[in-house]
């Protein structure tokens, strides 16, 4: 028979009181649907546009030209050893990433209100595929990441292999505010005209265009709260081999990042049962 | 109770309303108020923990204390006055919004359709919409594929199905999407005035379809204004009144049950509104009442299939009309204008109205086939010529909506058109020897219907 709604038992519905359950038995029960968003946001998003998916890897390119330019040559920021280009390329390539995520799961309730008021679905499916609808993005801008590595000639250490976590880390660093910031949004309209200055501004608490080499210890270690800078470190240790290991600076941002997931997706489901009605 | 596959139990859903647009606030809006809060005086209701602070004035109850069962297999009509709580209800009903208080059980599969077509994008593809839409509406992915073909054939969309929908019709827009929804196959079904779009042949596309589900067993509630189509798929009819359950029973009587509370709301306007005419039309016409009887001359609004039916209308005129024309015309609940009958038109002229005048018109038996039937009644002017037909210098005064007249008997539907009206003579001739039929009566149809549907029922498309 259809439909994955298959209760064992009789759905009861209820007023529900203060905090819920996250519930993710049920957001399983879902995840056709979380994959048919992302896959229309990742349709939809290039579409009409004359230069289509290469947006995906002129938004990271450009502005490490822009970086290379101002920071590399001008200011001379020091890279760890690494071609200025490379070095910025290599942390805006998760950076992009991280950045389209927030805005876009930010946005996700409001932008899909029409859904909310007429069908049921978890509301955290709305979040969770915009999150990752932008995966495609990061794997075009990887590709000129891995093109412009051969280029400088630099070859991925072994600790390559940690790519996967560092995603997972920028992932869910993403959804952990983005759960935070649509459910706000829905009662909030200001989330929207503060998104931009939010996202410009972590950029540069973010050592994007410079290294956290700068601080010492411990307050390089302290840096880790913003779990961007575990991602943005990592990146260039697996990746480029720089000498300073991230990993203390990695628990910490991990550390944060699940406690800006997990309160996020409670506050997330304590707000749930107003969005049909003022979003 | 075990037999139920829904259990409404004092369901409630209040709504804030009040000078604020509801529950929309901004930050600055919230952060003084709360800076503000201990300074006001009055109502320092502390308010429980998850449930925001509302005063009596700024809250709006939608929905209070609704209870009732549907069994598997029902197929139930909610019907009521805009704003009486329907789509609340079916809001509830599929998870969209929590109650406020009270406690719903539902012992099945859902689906609900509040809208046809949600979730479309319109960069993307016919066959793309479908299976984002069927995900959307809760159906696998291999549910979808497999229905795939029906879905577009169904849709009648086919050679535009790699479109992007953006380039459709309004008309192929709604039909692709009603036939992603049609395909749905859930245990319990929810549909909220999905009737009301698209056109006449759409419609009866969607009850056909309906009435198919019905026969698999669906339990199925189903909120419409149309009558007609309420009747004929619904067995049991769910009235609404401000929030509540005004009458719950054989979809026939809480039908009639609604018509009179739309009579009483009527009744309790006509006042205001006589006033509201006497401004508009500088005769200060007004036309009062209209009522209907019986063949004995007993006032009712329900006659069987080929009764005779009179009505009076009685008018109020300040200012003389002369060569009034009055028009008391019927309009099928889909919006379907039946037939009008009129003074002029028949021939009858009255030199003027002034003061208090009634005017009873014998109708002829109508025939019309079962269903809800709009009386309309109109006061026209003829601008001081006397050319009957010239419309061009007839100036209407009033026109008013008096209820609905119905019409009851076994269920038809649009199919049969408005009304049956037997031939004068059938003639049949097989090899040179003929036979003379002239034995029909007004019950004749009736026995045709029972012997059509006795037989065993093939499904409806």
């Amino acid at each position: 028979m259809p439909s994955h709604i298959a209760p064992s038992r009789p759905i009861v519905l209820e007023p529900s009181r203060g905090w819920v359950s996250i519930n993710l038995r049920k957001l399983w029960q879902y995840h056709e649907l979380l994959y048919f968003l992302s896959w229309r946001d990742v349709k939809v998003r290039y579409k009409q546009t004359a230069l289509g998916a290469a947006w995906a890897i002129m938004q990271p390119v450009l502005t490490m030209v822009l970086f290379s330019i101002f920071f590399g040559k001008l200011a001379k920021m020091p890279s760890d050893g690494v071609p200025y280009p490379l070095f910025a390329y290599t942390a805006l390539v998760p950076w992009t990433l991280f950045a389209n995520a927030l805005t876009q799961s930010s946005n996700s309730l409001v932008q899909n209100a029409n859904l909310l008021k007429k069908v049921y679905f978890p509301r955290l499916v709305m979040p969770i595929s915009s999150v990752i609808s932008g995966s495609v993005d990061f794997l075009c801008a990887f590709v000129a990441l891995a093109a412009m590595m051969l280029y400088y000639g630099a070859l991925p250490s072994a600790n390559i292999v940690w790519l996967p976590f560092l995603l997972i880390l920028a992932f869910g660093t993403a959804l952990g505010v983005g759960l935070w910031l649509s459910a706000v949004n829905v009662q909030f309209r200001d989330v929207r005209h503060a998104m931009p200055f939010l996202t410009q501004l972590w950029l540069f608490a973010t050592p994007i265009a410079y290294p956290s080499s700068l601080l010492s210890e411990p307050w390089r270690t302290f840096y880790g709260v913003n779990p961007m800078v575990g991602v943005v470190e990592g990146f260039r240790w697996a990746l480029l081999g720089t000498k300073t290991v991230p990993g203390p600076i990695l628990i910490v941002s991990t550390a944060v990042m699940l406690l800006i997931l997990v309160s996020g997706a409670f506050y997330f489901r304590r707000m749930e049962r107003t969005f049909a009605d003022t979003v | 109770m075990a037999d139920s596959i829904v259990r409404v139990e004092a369901l409630g859903k209040r709504y804030r309303i009040g000078g604020k647009q509801a529950g929309y606030r901004t930050l600055r809006d919230t952060i003084m108020n709360t800076l503000t809060a201990p300074f006001r005086s009055g109502a320092h209701r502390i308010p429980k923990k998850g449930e925001p602070a509302m005063t009596s004035d700024e809250a709006f109850w939608a929905l209070k204390n609704v209870t009732f069962d549907i069994a598997p297999g029902e197929v139930v009509g909610i019907i009521g006055r805009n704003g009486a709580g329907k789509s609340t209800l079916l809001k509830i009903l599929s998870e969209i919004t929590e109650p406020t208080e009270g406690r719903v059980e539902i012992g099945g599969r859902v689906a609900s359709l509040l809208e046809v077509g949600t979730g479309f994008h319109p960069e993307l593809t016919g066959r793309e919409n479908v299976y984002l839409n069927g995900a959307i509406l809760g159906m696998k992915r291999v549910e979808i594929e497999e229905k795939f073909d029906e879905i577009v054939a169904f849709s009648e969309v086919e050679r535009f199905i790699d479109t992007p929908i953006k380039h459709y019709s309004s008309g192929m827009h709604v039909r692709l999407a009603f036939a992603v929804a049609a395909h749905l196959e859930p245990e319990i079904l929810i549909v909220d005035e999905v009737l009301a779009v698209g056109d006449l042949a759409f419609q009866s596309k969607c009850l056909k379809r309906m009435q198919s589900l019905k026969g698999k067993g669906m339990t199925i509630l189903l909120v419409s204004h149309n009558m007609a189509a309420i009747q004929s798929c619904c067995s049991r009819a769910v009235l609404l009144e401000n929030g509540g359950v005004c009458a719950d029973g054989k979809v026939l009587e809480v039908i009639q049950r609604y018509q009179h509370t739309l009579e009483r709301h009527e009744a309790s306007t006509s006042e205001h509104r006589a006033s509201e005419n006497g401004m508009r039309n500088s005769f200060g016409a007004e036309i009062v009442k209209c009522h209907m009887f019986g063949d004995s001359g007993d006032n009712r609004r329900q006659f069987e299939f080929g009764e005779a039916v009179r009505v009076r209308i009685d008018l109020r005129v300040e200012q003389r009309i002369p060569n009034p024309m009055i028009n008391v015309g019927l309009k099928r609940a889909d919006g379907v204008i039946v037939c009008n009958f009129n003074n002029w038109y028949d021939g009858f002229k009255v030199d003027f109205l002034e003061g208090s005048c009634t005017l009873e018109g014998w109708l002829p038996e109508l025939r019309l086939l079962p269903g809800f039937y709009e009386v309309h009644v109109l006061l026209w002017h003829w601008g001081g010529g006397h050319i009957p037909g010239d419309m061009a210098r007839a100036m209407p005064i009033v026109a008013r909506r008096f209820g609905e007249l119905h019409i009851s008997g076994p269920a038809f539907n649009h199919h049969d058109g408005v009304f049956q009206v037997p031939a004068k003579k059938w003639l049949f001739t097989r090899n040179g020897s003929g036979v003379e039929y002239t034995g029909m009566t007004s019950q004749s149809i009736w026995r045709a219907f029972d012997e059509i549907v006795s037989e065993p029922a093939n499904a409806a498309d």
